[in-house]
């Protein structure tokens, strides 16, 4: 089983939106790896013949009528808000200036 | 009335229906209560004094109208903060929710009003109830009342210290590996997890979705029953949901028998890394069962031992996914939205402010088992375990109406004892996580005190799903026999706080 390093650590940061200082990395990589290597014997036993399980109930999708209800006003939802403006929830720019 | 605090739920409705004593005067005692001890205990997050005397006037005046009160109506609760109540800050014990107040009431809270009830307050909880201690807080730890330098369990800790600590007499917990029943366990009181699917999840801020469930927290069964009766039902709100009806817990409660009962103990849930105080009392338990008249056996569920590692493999895969949505945009924490960062950026720097360590950890660890590559390895041969774990349950309930376990391999830990260990504390949830990987029934009870360390013991009672009254039927016998033996409940042998 590979281990976690600490650059595959900095990998699952990125993936995870975690923006960790050095210190965090160093300390979270070699828990990790020990954390990983006790769980992989789940494939022990994972033989190719068992049917995975996701949730212990067979789910199937549920529809509600398409019919108005009452819901929260504009205000109620931006109660939250860290930054709002004209309604709208005000985010950081999301696109780099070219 | 004396006491108010120490009187039970059932009790409290008893005594405010017949004009024994009003609501409010059962809220303020619970309040005074909480302003006396939680400055040691620290069970609560948030108290919510005003919003807790209104409930309980309105009570007082429907009382006064003549309009029925049901067999909750009046009794305070304490609610953990991991369910949105309209209005009233919800954290989920995280920095990144500080001060965030939802605009909505979770589908557990508007049946608490439905009911009458009366919510104290929201109480700590390990970190997105993430944890067996409560240790992981953003808000600092809650103590065990019968030790102040003892974790009292987690992750609904601050929910089994208030009832624990007679600050309130019902609390809500949230289980999605042990998290009600091994801080029931560690204090001497009783949790119950339902059957998955039978407690709405709206409005519970979601870990791990296929295994999160509510319930209660009580001092004794019945108090129990009639949280889980107020609580349970089918819910459009929530695509989990099952659409069934919901076992008669409270008479189950009331009947108290387990003649010719089939119990069987579960071979692989006891033995090396159990205190030998714990499976003194668990011993005990078991032959109480069979002087009670219950067949006892003994039972074989061979893929239990795989069981922590597949959880600890399928919660933080499907954490890393819930968690996602904490990212700075539409409520709660931002950071280093200066105009130097992108949107990305900013996500990345809340979200490193924002979570714990523990938090972290597993959002890594799900976002490494569910990447190509890993994937089959780790989350798909959980997934497979999860089957396996569930064939062992169908098997052993074709044989036997309950099984039992010990709650919790050991009594309460020391704070700080376990904390930059986490996988001895993944250890604490041994006994409780087969049954959210399979979604049946399960509850602790208090059997007595360890001879190691005088600290609270609890035995766990696991029923198939949609099965739940079998836990109360046995939960009762087995407390009802232990009452006449001790002459009282173990709680009111807890040191005075």
């Amino acid at each position: 089983m590979p281990s976690i390093t600490r650059a595959e650590a900095a990998h699952l940061a990125r993936l995870s939106r975690l923006a960790l200082s050095d210190d965090e990395l160093d300390h979270l990589a070699g828990q990790l790896d020990v954390i990983i290597n006790a769980v992989a014997r789940v494939s022990e036993v994972a033989d190719a013949d068992v049917p995975p399980t996701s949730h212990s109930l067979p789910l199937t999708n549920v529809f509600r009528p398409d019919a108005l209800r009452p819901c929260l006003t504009p205000e109620e939802a931006l109660a939250g808000a860290p930054a709002s403006e004209e309604q709208r929830f005000r985010v950081p720019r999301i696109l780099d200036e070219e | 009335m004396t006491d108010l605090i120490r009187l039970s739920a059932a009790q409290l409705a008893a005594a405010i229906a017949s004009g024994e004593a009003s609501a409010v005067e059962v809220a303020q005692a619970h309040l005074d209560r909480i302003a006396a001890v939680d400055g040691k205990v620290h069970a609560f997050l948030h108290v919510d004094t005003d919003g807790a005397l209104a409930a309980a006037r309105a009570v007082d005046e429907k009382r006064a109208r003549g309009e029925a009160l049901g067999p909750l109506a009046g009794v305070p609760l304490a609610l953990k903060d991991v369910l949105t109540q309209k209005n009233v800050p919800t954290t989920c014990g995280s920095r990144i929710l500080e001060g965030w107040r939802p605009p909505y009431d979770s589908t557990v809270v508007q049946k608490l009003r439905a009911a009458d009830v009366v919510i104290l307050g929201k109480t700590n909880m390990d970190e997105f109830a993430m944890g067996s201690s409560t240790e992981n807080s953003a808000y600092g730890a809650t103590r065990n009342p019968w030790d102040l330098e003892r974790i009292p369990g987690g992750s609904s800790g601050g929910s089994s210290a208030a009832v624990s600590s007679y600050q309130a007499p019902l609390a809500i917990g949230t289980d999605t590996g042990g998290s009600i029943r091994q801080p029931a366990a560690v204090t001497g009181i009783v949790g119950v997890k339902p059957t998955y699917g039978a407690v709405s999840r709206y409005g519970l801020v979601a870990f791990s979705s296929s295994l999160d469930q509510a319930g209660p927290l009580t001092r004794n069964i019945v108090d129990a029953a009639l949280l889980h009766a107020a609580i349970a039902g089918h819910d459009p709100l929530d695509s989990t949901s099952i659409d069934a009806p919901v076992p008669d817990v409270v008479s189950a409660a009331r009947a108290a028998d387990v003649k010719g009962l089939r119990v069987g103990v579960v071979r692989e849930l006891n033995g090396e890394g159990y205190d030998a105080g714990v499976r003194q009392r668990f011993s005990e338990a078991v032959a109480l069962l069979t002087s009670l008249g219950a067949e006892v056996g003994e039972v074989s569920c061979p893929h239990f031992d795989y069981a922590m590692p597949a959880y600890y493999l399928i919660a933080p895969s499907e954490a890393s996914s819930n968690l996602a949505r904490f990212d700075a945009m539409r409520y709660g924490l931002r950071v280093g939205d200066d105009g130097t960062h992108s949107a990305e950026e900013v996500m990345a720097l809340t979200r490193a402010a924002g979570f714990g360590p523990e938090v972290k950890r597993r959002i890594m660890i799900g976002t490494y088992a569910l990447s190509s590559g890993y994937y089959d390895a780790y989350y798909g041969s959980a997934q497979k375990v999860r089957t396996l774990i569930s064939r062992d349950f169908a098997t052993a309930f074709e044989k036997f109406d309950v099984l039992v376990s010990p709650a919790t391999p050991t009594t309460a830990f020391r704070i700080g004892e376990r904390t930059d260990d986490p996988l001895k504390m993944y250890l604490a949830d041994l006994d409780t996580i087969p049954s959210n990987l399979a979604g049946n029934a399960a509850m602790s009870l208090p059997i007595g005190l360890s001879p190691d360390d005088g600290l609270p013991v609890g035995l766990q009672i696991m029923a198939p799903a949609l099965a739940d009254d079998r836990l109360y039927r046995v939960g009762a016998a087995v407390e009802a026999a232990l009452h006449d033996r001790w002459g009282h409940v173990l709680i009111e042998e807890a040191p005075a706080l």
